[in-house]
């Protein structure tokens, strides 16, 4: 008796077969990528507290498996991580999982509100600057995309703070919520939007240029093509035009580039993240980096690898959905 | 077994000399004295580092001390007048020097309501000053026993003597107790309490957002009646300097210490009437910014090189354009903040390149064809912004006389790696703190025999078998004064063999919001219980 699926779920079933070796040459490699840089989480230690004595710091080393060969050290990493156990934290002296557990929410909600905030604005700049080519609109929208793609991210952060924090007094300066202040139901929630305004706005700003100036690009090439000229003669008005004959296919390479920009927006919010002491991956890489915690950094790497893999696969699939010619296979 | 009058006069002069450094922050301080108390409140303070261990008497560090210094209490304590009581009232040394006898304070609970006694003293030092607290475990390691006669008296015994000066200032840092019923039978160093703190002192730890902050709550059952003012205290961690000075700008902290924003912008906040920023309450903190060299280079194995190297450094120049004017030049490994046993009685180099110059070329290193004498690799400490610069100029100075200087940047454990360990490198500078007293501190930059690859110690490749000999006799010599000689012979010798260049004395900056009350108002400060401190609301 043959198994019959349905075609999504043995694409999936192919593209999951596929994603575990890339995982793991990931793994092995960012390990050995990071046993190259000099140094390891007891001397960043060591640094912090100002000083120990050897005896200390071989303990230390001992107690944390530094001594032992660098090959002993990634199989037994990797024997663990085959059953999701990302070891310990020596710098938070928690489970991995669990430091992990704790900032990948703020992460997410950053890039998922930058990420939508940056591809529905750029997308419909991008369109009515395509569909007023050359005017001093296009000019003006074109103008700032760039200035804000050319703007460094803690430029834009800093001066953000500078005009809404420090000079307004509106926007609180960095932080997930007002400390001490013990919100609770909706009053919480409303604090922790208000912290997130600045850190999403300094990230979609930026990432927003990338999707205006490809969907400008785009509408403006579908807009020139055949059919485009044939529904317009045959009397589709042209804001039915717009939404159902250029938009669908101007938006193909949007979305490749939304699922490609994901891992990006990853590294962009390590900047935002550590400027606006948001308690999310980032900032944890970057720490974790500075500290040589290796186990966090590599919990990391594992779970950014994942996500990337499964928005990539999303990603296919909305492509699939746009594009009609392209099945799943 | 006495505190003979003798040590106690010297203590209390040792007091004066701290109690002058601090006397711009007694003129700043006076005005609060009257303004009338407001209690309550909530002060926020800002940390460059997140701290992963909250108890200081595993970690000596004072980023630990900065949170924990509220929470758990030392035995002693330094004030601008001198040492002083907290949880231990007495303290006696007897004539041989191998027991010195505390009178515990009674009345004492732990924040989970145990009392307070010499097993927690006994325990705290055995197990953890003794064996894990970096620093202690070398201060300690002629410690034997303590004996407990009653709950309240503590007898310290030693195989060697202990002068009490020594014990006495290490306590500051190094005596912190734990409670031994939460951490007897337990791995000490995976101990739940050593992120989530149980201690004597005016604020009970609350929680610990990794990432994000600490929190504290006023002690109600504090021994000191009336106190704390404050209602919590939150320490917000923020990396990024420039954020900082927004978050104070904006009102958001109350306090940054440890030069926490840029230089820059301690300028700025300088002229900014909402702060008072300063270096008061740092004198406990005092570090040296350095010039070490590696003596395994013939070339600066040469003492007559090192010299020449000092005579090419504008000090001033430096003081003024890197720490803004904050700091003095160094005058060896003991700095002026370190009371009895400093002196600036000892040789000095004057700016002066053409004397470089000139000693150089009497060294055997004359000008060669590519316009250099010899070419150096240094590495920069990555702590502090100032540590950075002053890598900057150091180059700049000795390219002056003919020196070249390659920079090699690194991050932390890079640079302890580089120097410490592998030794490689020529020059590095970084900055070494002192700890109110030198055998707790910076003698270990200049005895030879430090375990191989132990940070911040002579990794130098240096060797004076006389300084060996000054050094271990200053730290078991139990006349005060008769120390205080040898030290400042050390000092004079360190000057004349330059082992290492102390080049610039430098306190701590804090920018401070004016509506904190009662602060930097001991010699330190940051790292003390704030039991008076309050806010204005």
């Amino acid at each position: 008796m043959t198994l019959h699926m349905p075609p999504i779920l043995t694409y999936a079933l192919r593209r999951l077969v596929q994603a575990i070796p890339v995982v793991i040459l990931i793994m092995i490699g960012t390990f050995l990528l990071l046993k190259l840089a000099p140094g390891d989480t007891v001397d960043a230690l060591v640094g912090d507290m100002g000083g120990a004595d050897a005896a200390f710091i071989a303990r230390l080393r001992a107690e944390y498996g530094l001594d032992q060969p660098i090959w002993v050290q990634l199989w037994r990493y990797m024997v663990k991580l085959a059953s999701f156990d990302f070891g310990w934290s020596f710098v938070y002296e928690q489970p991995v999982a669990t430091v992990l557990m704790d900032r990948v929410g703020t992460t997410l909600m950053l890039m998922a509100a930058s990420l939508s905030i940056a591809f529905t604005a750029g997308i419909v700049l991008g369109a009515i600057a395509a569909r007023r080519a050359y005017s001093a609109t296009d000019n003006l929208i074109s103008i700032l995309g760039l200035v804000f793609y050319a703007t460094p991210s803690f430029f834009l952060s800093l001066m953000l703070m500078l005009v809404f924090s420090v000079k307004l007094g509106w926007l609180p300066v960095g932080g997930i919520k007002t400390i001490a202040a013990f919100y609770t139901g909706w009053d919480h929630v409303w604090d922790v939007v208000r912290h997130l305004i600045m850190p999403t706005t300094a990230l979609s700003l930026i990432y927003l240029a990338f999707y205006l100036r490809l969907m400008r690009a785009s509408v403006m090439e579908v807009a020139d093509l055949d059919y485009v000229r044939t529904a317009r003669a045959k009397g589709a008005r042209e804001g039915r035009l717009m939404t159902h004959h250029i938009m669908r296919n101007a938006l193909l390479p949007v979305v490749t580039l939304l699922g490609l920009q994901f891992s990006t927006v990853l590294g962009g919010s390590i900047v935002v993240e550590t400027i606006f002491t948001l308690p999310g991956l980032g900032q944890l890489a970057y720490q974790s980096v500075v500290q040589r915690d290796m186990n966090t950094l590599m919990g990391i790497i594992f779970l950014c690898a994942i996500i990337v893999v499964v928005v990539n696969f999303l990603t296919d699939l909305l492509y699939a959905r746009l594009d009609s010619r392209i099945e799943l296979a | 077994m006495t505190f003979t009058m003798k040590q106690a006069g010297t203590m209390k002069q040792a007091g004066l000399a701290l109690a002058m450094t601090g006397a711009l922050s007694s003129v700043a301080f006076a005005a609060h004295a009257e303004e009338e108390v407001q209690k309550g409140g909530t002060a926020v303070i800002h940390m460059i580092s997140e701290q992963r261990i909250l108890n200081p008497g595993l970690r000596a560090s004072t980023g630990v001390y900065n949170i924990t210094g509220k929470i758990m209490e030392p035995l002693i304590d330094k004030s601008y007048e001198g040492y002083e009581p907290v949880l231990a009232t007495e303290w006696s040394g007897s004539d041989d020097g191998l027991t010195i006898t505390l009178k515990l304070r009674e009345g004492v609970r732990w924040h989970d309501g145990v009392d307070f006694t010499c097993d927690d003293v006994a325990f705290s030092a055995m197990e953890l000053w003794k064996k894990l607290l970096n620093y202690s475990s070398a201060l300690q390691a002629n410690l034997e026993s303590v004996d407990c006669p009653d709950p309240h008296t503590a007898v310290f015994n030693y195989s060697k003597p202990m002068p009490l000066e020594l014990f006495v200032a290490a306590m500051p840092d190094l005596g912190h107790p734990v409670p031994k019923h939460l951490f007897e039978g337990t791995d000490i160093l995976k101990n739940e309490y050593n992120t989530a703190p149980v201690g004597t002192g005016p604020f009970k730890f609350v929680e610990y957002e990794r990432g994000q902050y600490v929190m504290a709550e006023k002690n109600e059952d504090y021994w000191r009646e009336g106190y704390p003012y404050l209602d919590r205290i939150v320490w917000r961690f923020i990396k990024d300097k420039s954020a900082a000075a927004a978050a104070l700008e904006a009102g958001e902290v109350q306090e940054s210490g440890f030069i926490g924003v840029s230089m820059a912008d301690v300028e700025r906040f300088s002229q900014d009437d909402r702060f008072e920023v300063g270096t008061m309450g740092y004198e406990n903190n005092v570090a040296h910014s350095t010039v070490e060299f590696n003596h395994r280079n013939p070339i600066l194995a040469d003492r007559k090189v090192r010299q020449a190297m000092y005579h090419g450094l504008d000090i001033d120049y430096a003081i003024k354009t890197i720490m803004h004017g904050y700091a003095k030049p160094g005058r060896g490994p003991i700095p002026s903040a370190g009371g009895i046993n400093y002196t600036d009685d000892v040789p000095i180099y004057d700016y002066d390149p053409e004397l470089a110059k000139q000693m150089l070329d009497e060294a055997g290193y004359p000008v060669l064809e590519d316009g250099y004498r010899f070419h150096l690799r240094h590495r920069p400490a990555p702590w502090g912004e100032y540590t950075q610069l002053w890598a900057e100029y150091y180059a700049q100075a000795m390219k002056e006389i003919g020196i070249d200087v390659e920079i090699l940047t690194n991050d932390a454990p890079g640079f302890l790696n580089g120097v410490y360990r592998d030794h490689d490198f020529d020059t590095a500078n970084g900055w070494h703190q002192f700890r109110s007293d030198p055998a707790v501190s910076t003698m270990v930059w200049l005895r030879s025999g430090q375990p191989e690859g132990t940070p911040w110690t002579n990794q130098f490749g240096w060797k004076d078998e006389e300084m060996d000999a000054m050094i271990d006799a200053a730290a078991s010599e139990l006349d005060v004064e008769k120390r205080a000689a040898m030290y400042h012979e050390i000092q004079a010798r360190e000057m004349e063999e330059l082992p290492v260049i102390f080049a610039i004395e430098h306190p701590f900056i804090s920018v401070t919001s004016k509506k904190l009350h009662n602060h930097h108002n001991t010699p330190r400060w940051n790292s003390s219980s704030w039991y008076d401190l309050w806010l204005e609301q």
